[in-house]
């Protein structure tokens, strides 16, 4: 059996450590640092910084110069158009948190998390909040590009708040909702694999043709998906048209996904966190 | 001398499967202690039971002094895990790695970045601190692994399988990391398929099979269980071809080599008998009935200790 030494040891340079406890965290301290931690991943993932740049200027560029003409040739299609690149280009761009969730849940990062007196659920909220600041940078790139080509908007300055106020909710459903399939997902590709449904649901809206021209089985989906009164909601503000209850509905909808997805998140984190 | 971990009757049930059936364990204070045992049974539960990880359907634990099951916030302040997939951002860089525990572990800012650098050096990975870790190689990721988990010197550290699927030189390193975290009298909990692992390493070894502790001693004490020395065969090349543990009486080896000389190869040109010391790969046998790979199926009496340690 080997000695009892309980305290430093003087051998070499580097074994002098005090045999101890892990000090008390500061409230809030996770959560920073696993926003840090999401960031950087953000930040340094190339392939995926590219794309979030590159997709809003793609999208919005073949949007308006290829099928622009043929959908409104009166050349106003631009104005119609940019809600549902926004929502579409949010969707790409928060569709990797199911992804990063996965990673983390199957490669034993969370268990070294989970043995350690931290909230570890404060993973996902740096996830989430890094979704959240990527795809409100989007947001900027699809508008400014908008803006090159065309895109007059007459919101006024609080209108341009609510804007990008139901924007950033849309992108917290949105990112909450990939966060829990990526929970839910075995592995980080089927991740990727169910979140890729979700990524349709912008053209079974009113985001790139009205709902009126879409056959008639069709309509009443895309008129009563979440989707659709969020489109109408962020068009009437941008062109400073009257919103009626549309903007209710939206808000509605993102509230009750987030709900959702946060109640499935949380019972998926404690199931399988607990079942390893 | 206190214990660091102690566990009665533990059980764990997975859908129909026990994969824990009624499980002791006593490890004291400043040990360093070897659950050995093949895939399967039930190792890496035992390990996620003892880190709070998975709560036991029955039985009593306690880590460091804290009740794991009432108390699991104290003991993870107490504890530190490296799993068996190494648990390493690879986006980010060692140091980046590193102050990211240490902080989350509650150090300021700066104590994270001076333990960073502090750790980098002990575990030779300076000259790697600012690169991502996504460029390390495989021994390199399992010593950062091992340095993340002990960024706060905490009394008791568990280990899963630390260095499967190392190789030779990687897994030296590892054991000498392992060697000196005792010497600073750490307690550690190891789990490992490889004897020679359990031999070097531990003070402690236990056998686990089937949920339970089969067998449970220094090397020493279990290689003494068996008694006896093995007899072996060898082929002209020197490979072993058959071994016999023995009761070590005389009628045993006679009886030992009487079989011997029955085996196919045993007439051929080049090939020798010879008598040694019982391996722990021989414990592991005559514990389980079985080798420590082959699983429940293989009866295995003739397999070999180079066939063992390369079916890994």
């Amino acid at each position: 059996m080997s000695s009892m030494t309980t305290v430093t040891h003087p051998a070499g340079p580097s074994a002098a450590t005090l045999i101890g406890e892990r000090p008390r965290i500061g409230a809030l301290t996770a959560e920073s640092v696993f926003i840090g931690r999401s960031f950087r991943h953000s930040v340094r993932d190339v392939e995926s910084m590219l794309m979030a740049v590159m997709l809003p200027v793609m999208l919005m560029l073949m949007f308006t110069w290829i099928f622009g003409n043929a959908i409104d040739p009166s050349g106003g299609y631009v104005d119609y158009v940019v809600p549902g690149i926004i929502l579409l280009c949010a969707g790409f761009g928060a569709s990797s948190t199911a992804v990063s969730v996965s990673r983390d849940m199957t490669t034993g990062v969370i268990d070294r998390f989970r043995t350690m007196p931290i909230r570890s659920g404060a993973v996902l909220t740096g996830h989430v909040v890094a979704s959240l600041v990527r795809n409100l940078v989007a947001t900027a790139v699809v508008i400014c590009v908008g803006l090159i080509v065309g895109f007059r908007p007459s919101a006024t300055p609080l209108e341009w708040v609510a804007v990008f106020g139901l924007v950033a909710l849309y992108i917290l459903a949105i990112t909450y909702l990939f966060a829990a399939i990526g929970l839910a997902a075995g592995t980080p590709e089927a991740a990727s694999g169910y979140g890729f449904i979700l990524l349709f649901l912008p053209y079974i809206s009113s985001a790139f043709v009205p709902v009126a021209t879409m056959p008639e089985w069709l309509q009443p989906i895309a008129e009563h998906q979440p989707i659709t009164p969020v489109i109408e909601t962020i068009r009437a503000l941008l062109s400073d048209a009257p919103l009626g209850d549309e903007g209710w509905w939206a808000v509605g909808w993102c509230v009750a996904i987030i709900v959702v997805a946060a109640v499935w998140g949380a019972w998926l984190f404690a199931r399988k966190a607990g079942r390893r | 001398m206190p214990l660091a971990i102690e566990a009665h009757r533990l059980r764990k049930r997975f859908g129909r499967t026990d994969v824990l059936a009624g499980l002791d364990l006593a490890v004291p204070a400043g040990t360093v202690f070897a659950l050995l045992g093949p895939n399967g049974a039930g190792k890496t539960t035992t390990v996620n039971i003892l880190t709070t990880l998975v709560r036991p359907d029955e039985g009593t634990v306690s880590v460091a002094g804290h009740d794991v099951l009432a108390r699991p916030d104290e003991v993870r302040r107490r504890i530190s895990l490296t799993g068996q997939s190494a648990a390493v951002h690879e986006v980010l860089t060692g140091t980046e790695n590193l102050v990211m525990l240490g902080r989350l572990s509650g150090l300021p800012v700066r104590d994270a970045r001076d333990r960073a650098a502090e750790l980098l050096e002990r575990f030779d990975l300076t000259d790697a601190a600012g690169r991502r870790v996504g460029t390390y190689s495989g021994g390199m990721r399992r010593r950062l692994d091992l340095a993340l988990s002990l960024v706060v010197a905490v009394p008791v550290i568990f280990l899963d399988e630390p260095t499967t699927g190392l190789d030779t030189r990687s897994r030296q390193e590892l054991w000498a990391v392992i060697r000196s975290l005792a010497a600073d009298g750490a307690t550690v909990f190891l789990t490992t398929q490889y004897l020679e692992e359990a031999d070097r390493l531990a003070d402690r070894i236990a056998v686990l099979d089937h949920g339970r502790i089969a067998a449970e001693g220094t090397a020493d004490e279990l290689k003494a269980r068996i008694g006896g020395e093995v007899v072996e065969l060898r082929d002209e090349s020197g490979a072993v071809l058959a071994e016999l543990p023995t009761d070590g009486t005389v009628h045993g080896l006679r009886a030992a080599v009487e079989r011997i000389d029955l085996l196919p190869g045993a007439a051929a040109v080049g090939a020798t008998v010879a008598i040694r010391r019982p391996s722990l790969d021989d414990v592991f046998l005559s514990i389980t009935g079985r080798d420590a790979v082959s699983g429940p199926e293989s009866t295995a009496h003739e397999t070999s200790a180079p066939e063992l340690q390369e079916a890994k």
